[in-house]
């Protein structure tokens, strides 16, 4: 019994040590550097005052309103308070003077301090104000370790975004991405998994051989991507904390484009062994696998409508590559993309009536969103060759892929199209993101 | 002089067509491919070839098929490299190639990666066409993946718009 105990133990700080080094080498090479581009004028204006420390210790080094405000500032929805217009800094409710925020056209201020437990833990105690109503709005707390403060932070970004816009907040969530760096014989792939924000950066999976295509499980554990380690492309599903992973699919031919059901109990995928790349839906409990189309034509990049009935995929049955869908048990497809001469590779907002895409008008590549209700669609982006759209949960935000000189960069723009924020990494290529499911506490 | 010429042009051009006939949504289903063993085949081409030929030969020393912009046809002037190559797996039965296919980076990369087999068959194809046995041949698709030139303009496209014929065993 204590033998056991005692190899869990061992087995648990392995795991620790294993995560720290992926940790300090995603930090030393792979640390995104993030510029908003452009503001709004319509968004929101919320003041968002430094946290103040009350303990013994040195304050902590995360920024805790920084990263809050960075939240709300790149979802468009809201505009922070510069901090040189900060004149006055409340800490708590009692504290705020609401004429001088008034005056400052504030909406909202958010004040809170950051308290340091016996043990070392930090209660990060907040309130948030309507300022015209001065009304309270939210008084909670969070405790964190010092070096999970990030976690907290994108938490309350959740707690006020979704307290103001009656949306749930998807700030604390993570993306995944391939990253590619060095060239020729020296190229390295590497399947990285961060914050939504970009910070702290872990590898997953490091490949001399391309890698594409990540895909989370809905409940967010598990990575499924396509490797061509073996020579071919073959698809994997990774378990993120272990590293664990299992060969899915390696058959002859194309073995790419997974998607997880949201019941997670099924991996659509194409498939060409067959002899034309084709649409199954493999069932991960047997691996059985059900083909899905037929034909002569490319069909790929199958996404799974929320409800799980349906499921939109790229097709060239009509010539160019076009936007369907199908019965996710097989049947006819519909088309439901009419505008551009190149749609692809859709990412379906949790409403399942906004589906961004890839469309491309002569050598023009941008990401537009199809409003599935009236069939319109309108670009978000503005590069020339955009790829690879992935809404976030909440449908607040994108993260995309851009290619800017010889470099491709993520990123993340506003629903609205409005704010863009951009993900670059001091050296390689960063692209084909992936925005996480929501994250339940101890993920 | 010139009514060789326009002969020989006309020829290629009809064959060109064949091929691409061929190439389009007729290649045999796997299962089928893997008839009979390549080694009963009898040499034909009168041992034209040695494997020293796959270095010094200018025909055979072509192992690359460019492609236009979205498409899969393999042009009149890659008839030539085909055949030749044709002609040596026909002669070694024990050479084998794995054809790979190449795409340039507009467009989404899955569907890339299928616009880069379709090629890589029409080279399958069309060497099976000419001769070469079902299991001599493999096709890798690598879409995007592999640019050999990374400009953004159509120079370094057409560079990337290829079938790579690798030989992974030469008799």
């Amino acid at each position: 019994m204590t033998q056991r105990i005692f190899a869990r133990l061992l087995a648990a700080l392995v795991l620790m040590l294993a995560a720290t080094v992926a940790f300090a080498q995603g930090l030393s090479g792979d640390v995104p550097t993030i510029d908003i581009k452009n503001g709004t004028a319509s968004a929101t204006p919320i003041a968002v005052i430094p946290f103040a420390f009350e303990g013994a210790g040195l304050p902590p080094d995360t920024d805790v309103a920084a990263v809050i405000g960075n939240d709300l500032n790149r979802c468009g929805q809201f505009r922070t308070l510069p901090k040189a217009d900060v004149v006055e800094y409340p800490t708590r409710g009692s504290e705020i003077k609401f004429p001088t925020w008034n005056l400052l056209k504030q909406a909202y201020i958010l004040v809170g301090r950051q308290i340091e437990n016996p043990g070392g833990d930090i209660r990060v105690e907040f309130e948030l104000y309507d300022v015209a109503k001065q009304q309270q709005l939210l008084a909670l707390a969070i405790t964190g370790q010092r070096t999970g403060l990030r976690d907290v932070a994108h938490q309350i970004a959740d707690l006020v975004y979704e307290k103001i816009t009656g949306v749930r907040g998807a700030f604390w969530t993570r993306i995944a991405y391939i990253t590619s760096t060095g060239t020729g014989n020296a190229i390295q792939y590497a399947l990285m998994v961060a914050d939504s924000d970009g910070y702290n950066p872990q590898t997953v999976v490091r490949s001399r051989e391309p890698l594409l295509s990540p895909a989370w499980s809905p409940d967010g554990t598990r990575l499924a991507y396509v490797s061509f380690e073996r020579g071919n492309s073959s698809i994997y599903i990774q378990e993120i904390a272990t590293g664990s992973r299992e060969v899915v699919s390696a058959r002859k031919g194309i073995n790419g484009a997974p998607a997880f059901s949201p019941d997670g109990r099924k991996l659509a995928m194409t498939l060409s062994f067959a002899g034309h790349p084709n649409i199954y839906s493999m069932d991960l409990a047997s691996h059985q696998i059900t083909q899905l189309t037929k034909g002569y034509a490319i069909d790929t990049e199958p996404k799974w409508m929320p409800d799980g009935q349906n499921i939109v995929f790229t097709s060239d049955r009509s010539g160019k590559p076009q936007l369907y869908q199908i019965p996710a048990s097989g049947g006819a497809a519909t088309r439901i993309t009419f505008q551009g001469n190149y749609n692809a590779n859709a990412s379906i907002a949790y409403d399942g009536k906004h589906i961004a895409m890839v469309q491309g008008n002569g050598n023009v590549y941008r990401i537009a969103v199809l409003d599935k209700t009236t069939g319109d669609s309108k670009p978000i982006s503005v590069g020339n060759l955009d790829d690879h759209p992935s809404y976030a949960p909440n449908g607040s935000m994108l993260l995309y892929t851009a290619t800017e000189g010889s470099r491709d960069v993520l990123y993340a723009v506003s629903a609205n199209g409005r704010v863009r924020q951009r993900l670059v990494l001091a050296d390689g290529d960063v692209r084909e993101p992936a925005w996480s499911p929501y994250r339940q506490r101890g993920q | 002089m010139k009514l060789p010429i326009r002969v020989i042009l006309t020829a290629v051009v009809a064959s060109a067509a064949l091929a691409a006939c061929a190439g389009k949504n007729t290649k045999p289903p796997a299962a089928e491919a893997s008839a009979p063993p390549a080694a009963a085949q009898p040499e034909n081409n009168g041992g034209k070839y040695t494997v020293e030929s796959l270095d010094t030969d200018s025909c055979l020393r072509q192992r690359v098929v460019y492609f236009d912009f979205d498409k899969s046809e393999i042009k009149p002037e890659f008839q030539a490299q085909i055949a030749c190559h044709a002609a040596y797996l026909r002669q070694f039965p024990g050479a084998r190639v794995t054809l790979e296919g190449n795409t340039d980076e507009r467009g989404t990369r899955e569907y890339n990666l299928g616009l880069g087999e379709r090629r890589g068959n029409a080279v399958d194809s069309a060497l099976a066409a000419a001769g070469a046995s079902a299991s001599q041949l493999n096709v890798v698709s690598y879409g995007e993946e592999r640019p050999v030139c990374k400009e953004h303009n159509e120079g370094c496209w057409s560079k990337n718009r290829r079938v790579e014929i690798v030989y992974t065993a030469k008799q």
